[in-house]
């Protein structure tokens, strides 16, 4: 039987287009707010320009916008690869690409209006997480709907991770937002108190478990052995590190919580269940970097490989500080202060905006049947990129322990050592130079989209046919 | 202090929480046991997209390692410390606890120093340079958030180191005002006032009693409703009265702004200035330093 089908390859551009632009947006917003901290002056007194609402924008741009783009970009590119057919659903699959951007959009109008629900990283409206969920239910139709479909007998471990990502997210989006409308630009959570603090670090967490993670490594298990040109190192790994990873990164919550209102045993918990999360972190880690092995020299001349495996290196340092954090004697010093930020964007910045932008380069000159521009520019993005994150996760390390400790700080009398104030006054510093870490990777970002405008002007949308699978051994 | 509303729940955590910690242990076994041969990478067979394919090498040994150290602190942690439900752990510690201790640590290190100072006078404390340093760095946490590092105050909240008391300058009348904390009640006046113009009226004869520029004519009118509405309080000179907070009119400081639109507006909506009581929370020994720091502010020249 032949096989004259083709990929649907325009969902694929559209998504892999806005994740560039959204990357773009975000990351530029959050060089603003970065830099507001550092000159509040930069608030200019316009409301909808003060950090309190950027900040929120920021967050959503760059995980929902940018992060969300790039998953629905490769999640739809890897599916009809390792799957050997064409999307299903071709117009369901269109919606959730408009009604994603249309989500985004509403976002950057109704934040710096000041509309939320000041639920972190869930702050939309109602009406817009109802278009979130339709988009997600059509997202999962298309998604399982194509697996089923498949022409290979073996699920891709990339699926594995790209399934988990769009089902857990779908239910920690429902309960987490679930709440009751006064009017159409506000509502109140269905949850009150201590519940719904935990409820929302339930979810919290799992939006950086799940979407930020899983979804990521999905992207990862493709794209790596893809441009290493070899073979995924162990299968049996990916067994173990994919069921214990989805099995407790669900139970971590707890420890955004330690020391506060919530019982001592959820608390111990979490903490437990952050600890064990390490191991099966790391499995991911392992898979990716071992499938070099054998390919190591192909580090020195291709910087996409490159910036793949630096992620994957910048993925197991974050997944060792995180259970680290979540102990509850580091975790009294670290909560609340700049550690945390920083923990937060050497995974944010450095493993998943780096391989993201790794599997942009990956996929955009193949959807548009072009070589890349230039390799010459991937490896300047590539030392930007670095030293922008170098810089940025190195201050906040050393403002956040800083933080900690002159919070902590007491006088022989039983008074503390230092104000509150003082302890801002000792930030300012690294307030800059976190500022010129963000600029780093903006600017970055900035050279990769040059370079893979040029790539991809004038280039007309290729149409590929889908190869036979390759029949068992 | 039980966390759950019955029995149930409690068995349904610790059940569930153990069994979920088991889980992971059968799974690294069922992985690492029979089908692994050392020194031997077989290929899955499995192939996608042209060239994706997969080895199956066995487990890191230092990874399963560390796997099952995590596995076991996690074993231990739980007989110690409370997580399995309503088992409170060998070691019975409960954050609650952990913060008492701490509290009674402090107390019992600091609590004899804090006593010597609270049997002394205030007029002494203000000599006293290391009270009236202790006094600060109290000042500075717990103060400095609405009065400023420098006491000087902001708009709606009074400025420390003048002579220009609310509630009464004197060591007794500031401790008792740190202690039990002020309510202020400067009604509205719009409406008794007849509106807009008899509170202009009020306003400029304000003006004069400091003596800035006025426009006569009103200030002659707004002398009589003065005297009609706000004399009970600020009294007939204008000089107030410490006993209800009602300030000097006189001396040109103004809490909540001094120009003619400030002045209006609280006439007009009136003002709730609220000194929170810190006596529950601080405790009288440290009160009573703070108040000596606030009276040595005040003395200085």
């Amino acid at each position: 039987m032949t096989n004259t089908e083709t990929y649907n390859y325009k969902v694929v551009r559209q998504f892999s287009i806005m994740t560039i632009v959204w990357g773009l947006v975000g990351m530029s917003v959050g060089v603003l707010i970065a830099a507001q901290l550092a000159w509040p002056v930069l608030n200019f007194d316009v409301p909808w320009l003060t950090f309190s609402r950027l900040r929120p924008l920021h967050t959503n741009a760059v995980i929902f916008a940018f992060g969300g783009s790039a998953l629905f970009a490769c999640s739809y590119y890897v599916v009809q690869h390792t799957c050997h057919v064409r999307l299903v659903f071709p117009a369901l699959a269109a919606f959730t690409f408009w009604g994603w951007q249309v989500v985004i959009l509403l976002a950057a109008i109704t934040l710096p209006l000041g509309i939320t629900s000041s639920k972190e990283y869930a702050e939309l409206e109602w009406p817009i997480d109802i278009l979130i969920t339709l988009v997600w239910v059509s997202y999962a139709v298309v998604f399982f709907g194509t697996i089923m479909k498949r022409r290979v007998k073996h699920i891709y471990v990339a699926n594995w991770f790209f399934g988990a990502f769009i089902i857990t997210v779908a239910v920690l989006h429902l309960f987490n937002s679930a709440a009751l409308p006064v009017s159409l630009w506000k509502s109140y959570s269905a949850y009150a108190g201590v519940q719904d603090a935990m409820v929302q670090w339930w979810y919290g967490h799992n939006a950086v478990g799940f979407f930020l993670t899983a979804g990521f490594l999905g992207i990862m298990y493709y794209f790596v052995p893809k441009q290493a040109g070899r073979p995924v190192y162990s299968y049996r790994l990916s067994v173990v590190h994919f069921w214990a990873l989805v099995f407790t990164y669900i139970w971590a919550g707890p420890h955004h919580l330690h020391y506060t209102a919530l019982p001592d045993w959820a608390q111990s918990l979490g903490m437990i269940m952050s600890l064990i999360l390490l191991a099966p972190s790391w499995g991911g880690m392992i898979n990716g970097i071992m499938t070099l092995s054998g390919a190591w020299h192909k580090l020195r001349t291709d910087p996409v490989l490159r910036l793949l495996i630096v992620s994957i290196s910048f993925y197991g340092m974050s997944t060792f500080e995180g259970p680290m954090m979540a102990i509850k004697t580091v975790n009294a010093l670290s909560h609340y202060t700049d550690w945390t930020v920083g923990h937060v964007h050497s995974g944010a910045l450095g493993w998943v905006a780096l391989v993201s932008m790794g599997a942009m380069y990956y996929l955009i000159p193949r959807l548009f049947g072009r070589e890349l521009y230039s390799l010459r520019l991937v490896e300047v993005h590539f030392w930007a990129a670095t030293i922008g994150i170098v810089l940025y996760i190195a201050s906040m390390w050393v403002a956040g322990i800083m933080q900690g400790l002159m919070w902590r700080a007491v006088n022989a009398d039983g008074t503390l050592t230092y104000s509150f104030v003082e302890s801002v006054q000792a930030m300012h510093p690294y307030y800059i130079v976190r500022t010129l870490g963000g600029a780093f990777f903006l600017l970055g970002a900035v050279i990769m989209a040059y370079n893979l405008w040029r790539t991809i002007a004038d280039a007309k949308p290729v149409e590929v046919e889908i190869p036979e699978p390759a029949s068992a051994h | 202090m039980a966390d759950f509303t019955s029995d149930f729940w409690h068995w349904y955590i610790a059940i569930i929480s153990v069994l979920s910690i088991l889980a992971c242990v059968w799974l690294l076994r069922w992985m690492t046991s029979g089908f692994i041969k050392k020194d031997e990478v077989e290929d899955t067979g499995h192939v996608w997209d042209g060239d994706l394919t997969e080895l199956n090498n066995p487990l890191p040994r230092w990874w399963l390692g560390l796997f099952y150290i995590t596995i076991v602190f996690s074993g231990f942690y739980l007989l110690l410390y409370p997580g399995l439900g309503n088992f409170a752990g060998i070691l019975n510690w409960t954050s609650q606890g952990q913060y008492e201790e701490e509290v009674a640590k402090t107390e019992a290190a600091v609590g004899p120093l804090f006593e010597r100072y609270q049997q002394t006078a205030i007029l002494d404390l203000t000599k006293d340079e290391e009270a009236l340093k202790i006094g600060e760095r109290l000042f500075i946490n717990y103060c400095a958030t609405c009065h400023g590092s420098d006491a000087r105050g902001a708009r709606g909240y009074p400025n420390l180191r003048d002579s220009d008391w609310l509630w009464g300058g004197d060591p007794q009348n500031i401790k008792t005002s740190i202690l039990q904390g002020r309510q202020a009640a400067m009604p509205a006046w719009e409406g008794p006032l007849g509106g807009e113009r008899g509170v202009d009226e009020v306003a400029q004869y304000l003006l004069s009693l400091s003596g800035r520029a006025t426009i006569s004519e009103l200030a002659e009118k707004g002398k009589a409703k003065y005297e009609m509405f706000c004399i009970a309080c600020h009294g007939p000179t204008g000089t107030g009265n410490t006993a209800l907070g009602a300030p000097n009119l006189t001396d040109d400081v103004w809490l909540y702004g001094g120009s003619l639109t400030r002045i209006s507006q609280s006439i007009a909506k009136g003002r709730n200035g609220q000194m929170p009581a810190h006596g529950d929370f601080l405790g009288e020994a440290k009160v009573h330093l703070l108040a000596a720091y606030v009276y040595g502010l005040s003395q200085e020249k």
